[in-house]
């Protein structure tokens, strides 16, 4: 009796399995052959645990539509996807004890993980001298691509190059001087320093910068400097972290740096999750540059921002690095679908190549582990959200800076076991 | 002498919320010698006050009197961190005066909690929580003193204890009904928005000053003279100094130690949550707000010299012009055509970070010749 039910069971299961494929997938859920469990990385408490958390809702949504559409389909069998979190606290060597767990007693076959490029730097040769593969969905200063890492956010040449090009050709304040301020850590200082090459072959100027130690919101030396070094207003890049945006934006407001007195904030770490946490009467009229925005008005955008109310409230947004994190699920499975396993070789192989309909547009893995990916530049406005202004064609990513001096001229290709992490152009 | 004047008053608005934050770490630390790492925590105590005022201000009943909450907040958080340091005090610092390197770890054990506790507690239901403390810790003192020397004075003391719980959870599920904002946990940074009459810029001999720096040069003000007032002028001041010049002197001479040290304790603390109203002005207001100035509480406090509210004012008024003379590289301005190296040096320090450094170096060097402070305490004591 009991077996004969099961045997049932698995009639129905497999039967329900070819029903799926042939329809595209549709509504299988709770039939599946087989469970695969992946892990997820992101510090769920600590100062971080704000930003990263979302990162953990996006993913989670995603692994549960994968689930809902019929799993992933590894060599003619379903698999469930199951995923084990773990919190990095916001403490970097806890990113790498952590990621050792989930490889070797889990036994994961890829990490979903990491915000802070600290994070990332500490995860990096864990990853490296156990082969592993960590799937990371945050735009980062590049200057970086490892075999074991797979990188959905943008570089800097899919954000703060055609930013910077916008500022000083065609925005309001084109043609006027640049300052730069930032959190001090490796993004801003790395970003900064490609965007003077940048500014310096365009023609212009950067009359000063400055960097605000991590946690200081003491930004009256930053505003007296500005005033001094732009009397008469022009552009502001600003890499500023997390709460000392706040702390800024309040205080230049305050000190009179406003759009209407003819300064412009371009701003690099600001998306829409942070412009409700620092209030939109504070940063109306300056600007953003993302690959993502929630204001994109197409049904892959809409379907994706809808979704995410449903299954996590309707106060909340999505933000480019949640659209990254949601991308990265998606295309994991894809290349484990093509490869037809999850050993990590094989789908490293196929993932090149990966083409997604993102809620962005088109989305393609590119030989340097890194996406080709859309850029938007955005004006804020009063609800909270971005009214785009410009949208670039598909940007291929740069995984060694072409403007750096460190790094001009080289390139990465993991495609090709000649060329690897870093070869000259 | 505008740049003179924009100067000063940079350095002394840099100063002033250096000053305001370490006011009360000056009485705790200066005056009874604790050294109380939750200081920081209690200010973002007051902080959040200062949040759950301003979305009970925009209920409609209160919503005329909404331009106001910013001062009703500095009473009610003055109250509040009171409450809070006043039970600290109570239950756990008592036990270890003393013993320095206890008290050091104690209390940053109770700022890590209190941390936690803003992150995972909804604010209605910590609102509620820290006014039942208050009517807890305050109702008994309340009762005739035929009642306080009966003998069953434990069990009234018990049920206004119970009084105190049921009022603490009846309003902290009003606010929570009634402000949808309050009635989650997160551990999310919030904000608060100065009312439009404190936004702005104001002239003054030409030079614009921000409204915001100057209501916290305001609030500094106040506190100080306050403070002062109260320790020179007062029967319980005088009290105060008497037992930190002497405490088992004062004892013997019939003042009670035990109200001294909660009076003291609770003024400190209190001041911590006035300073978290100046700060939650300048930027978001997060369980790590207090954390960001508890270093340079202690630094303001120590180059002061401990004991000492005057040493404490200039300090904090010392580091804040140096900080902006040297952070925004003011001396250039002054002397632009100095020779190459010295403009060099200083336009390496000329930043935020590099400014920092040169501080705290410094206030290093300072301290080799000077090991107590600006002001060093005077007298006896000093010398056991």
């Amino acid at each position: 009796m009991r077996i004969s039910r099961r045997i049932l069971a698995g009639l129905a299961t497999a039967s329900l399995a070819v029903t799926a494929t042939s329809c595209g997938g549709g509504g299988t859920s709770g039939s599946f052959d087989d469970t695969v469990t992946v892990g997820i990385l992101h510090s769920l408490s600590g100062t971080m645990a704000i930003s990263e958390s979302t990162l953990v809702d996006t993913e989670k949504m995603a692994i549960e539509e994968i689930n809902a559409a019929g799993g992933v389909k590894v060599g003619g069998k379903s698999y469930k996807i199951e995923y084990i979190v773990e919190d990095g606290a916001s403490d970097w060597p806890t990113f790498a004890e952590k990621s050792k767990k989930l490889i070797d007693q889990d036994g994961v076959p890829v990490v979903f993980g990491g915000w802070t490029s600290a994070s990332r730097k500490a995860m990096l040769p864990v990853y490296e001298s156990k082969d592993a593969f960590l799937y990371y969905p945050i735009q980062y200063e590049a200057q970086e691509c490892s075999n074991n890492i797979f990188y959905t956010g943008a570089t800097p040449n899919q954000q703060s190059e055609p930013a910077t090009d916008f500022m000083y050709k065609r925005s309001p304040a084109a043609g006027g001087d640049f300052f730069l301020v930032g959190s001090d850590y490796v993004f801003p200082r790395t970003s900064n320093t490609i965007t003077k090459a940048q500014v310096k072959q365009l023609g212009g100027k950067v009359v000063g910068e400055d960097y605000l130690p991590l946690g200081n919101t003491e930004v009256a030396p930053i505003i007296s400097k500005i005033k001094k070094a732009l009397p008469d207003g022009g552009i502001i890049i600003n890499t500023l972290n997390g709460d000392q945006n706040v702390a800024f934006f309040k205080q230049i407001q305050d000190a009179g740096i406003t759009p209407s007195s003819g300064y412009y904030v371009m701003n690099y770490s600001i998306a829409e999750e942070e412009i409700s946490t620092i209030g939109p009467e504070f940063l109306e009229g300056h600007y953003g540059a993302w690959n993502y925005m929630m204001s994109i008005d197409t049904p892959a955008s809409k379907k994706f921002a809808a979704s995410f109310k449903k299954r996590w409230g309707a106060d909340r947004v999505v933000a480019d690095p949640q659209e990254s994190a949601y991308n990265m699920v998606y295309l994991w499975k894809q290349a484990v679908e093509d490869a037809g396993t999850f050993d990590d070789n094989a789908v490293r192989e196929a993932l090149v190549g990966q083409k997604f309909d993102a809620p962005q547009g088109p989305v393609e893995v590119m030989p340097n582990h890194h996406l080709s990916q859309t850029v938007r530049i955005g004006e804020i406005n009063a609800e909270g959200g971005f009214t785009i202004l410009e949208e670039t064609g598909v940007v291929l990513p740069q995984a060694w800076n072409q403007k750096h001096p460190s790094s001009k001229g080289f390139a990465c290709d993991w495609t090709d076991p000649s060329k690897g992490e870093k070869y000259k152009l | 002498m505008e740049l003179l004047l924009d100067s000063l008053f940079n350095g002394v608005a840099i100063g002033s919320v250096l000053l305001v934050a370490a006011l009360g770490l000056a009485i705790v630390f200066g005056l009874m010698g604790v050294i109380n790492l939750a200081h920081g925590e209690l200010m973002m105590l007051g902080a959040y006050t200062t949040y759950v005022t301003q979305l009970i201000f925009k209920l409609p009943i209160l919503k005329p009197f909404y331009n106001s909450y910013i001062i009703v907040s500095i009473f009610l958080a003055f109250i509040v961190s009171g409450v809070v340091g006043i039970l600290l005090e109570k239950t756990i610092i008592r036990k270890l005066y003393g013993s320095p390197l206890e008290t050091l770890l104690a209390t940053w054990g109770v700022s890590l909690i209190l941390q936690q506790f803003v992150r995972s507690v909804p604010l209605a239901y910590g609102t509620g929580l820290i006014i039942s403390l208050l009517i807890g810790l305050f109702l008994p003192t309340t009762f005739p003193s035929k009642i306080k020397e009966s003998i069953n004075f434990k069990y009234f003391k018990f049920s206004s204890w119970i009084f105190a719980a049921l009022t603490g959870v009846l309003t902290g599920s009003v606010i929570s009904s009634s402000v949808s904002k309050l009635s989650r946990a997160s551990a999310r940074n919030v904000d608060v928005t100065a009312p439009s009459w404190m936004r702005g810029q104001v002239e003054i001999i030409g030079t614009a000053f921000p409204k915001t720096r100057l209501m916290i040069i305001v609030i500094t003000l106040i506190s100080v003279i306050a403070i002062t007032l109260f320790l020179n002028q007062s029967a319980w001041g005088m009290r105060i100094r008497a037992v930190t010049q002497n405490r088992q002197m004062s004892d013997c001479l019939g003042i009670s130690t035990e109200k001294v040290d909660i009076i003291t304790f609770g003024i400190g603390s209190g001041l911590a949550g006035v300073a978290g109203v100046a700060v939650s002005l300048l930027g978001s207001v997060g369980p790590n707000v207090g954390g960001n100035y508890i270093v340079g509480c202690f630094m303001v406090v120590v180059l002061g010299g401990v004991g000492n509210l005057l040493g404490t004012v200039l300090a904090s008024f010392g580091i804040g012009i140096m900080t902006d003379l040297i952070g925004a590289g003011r001396l250039l301005s002054i002397w632009p055509d100095m020779p190459l190296p010295l403009s060099n040096t200083i336009n390496f320090f000329a930043t935020t970070s590099m400014a920092r450094v040169m501080i705290f170096a410094l206030i290093v060097i300072f301290l080799q010749f000077k090991p107590t402070g600006l002001f060093p305490q005077k007298g006896r004591m000093v010398e056991n």
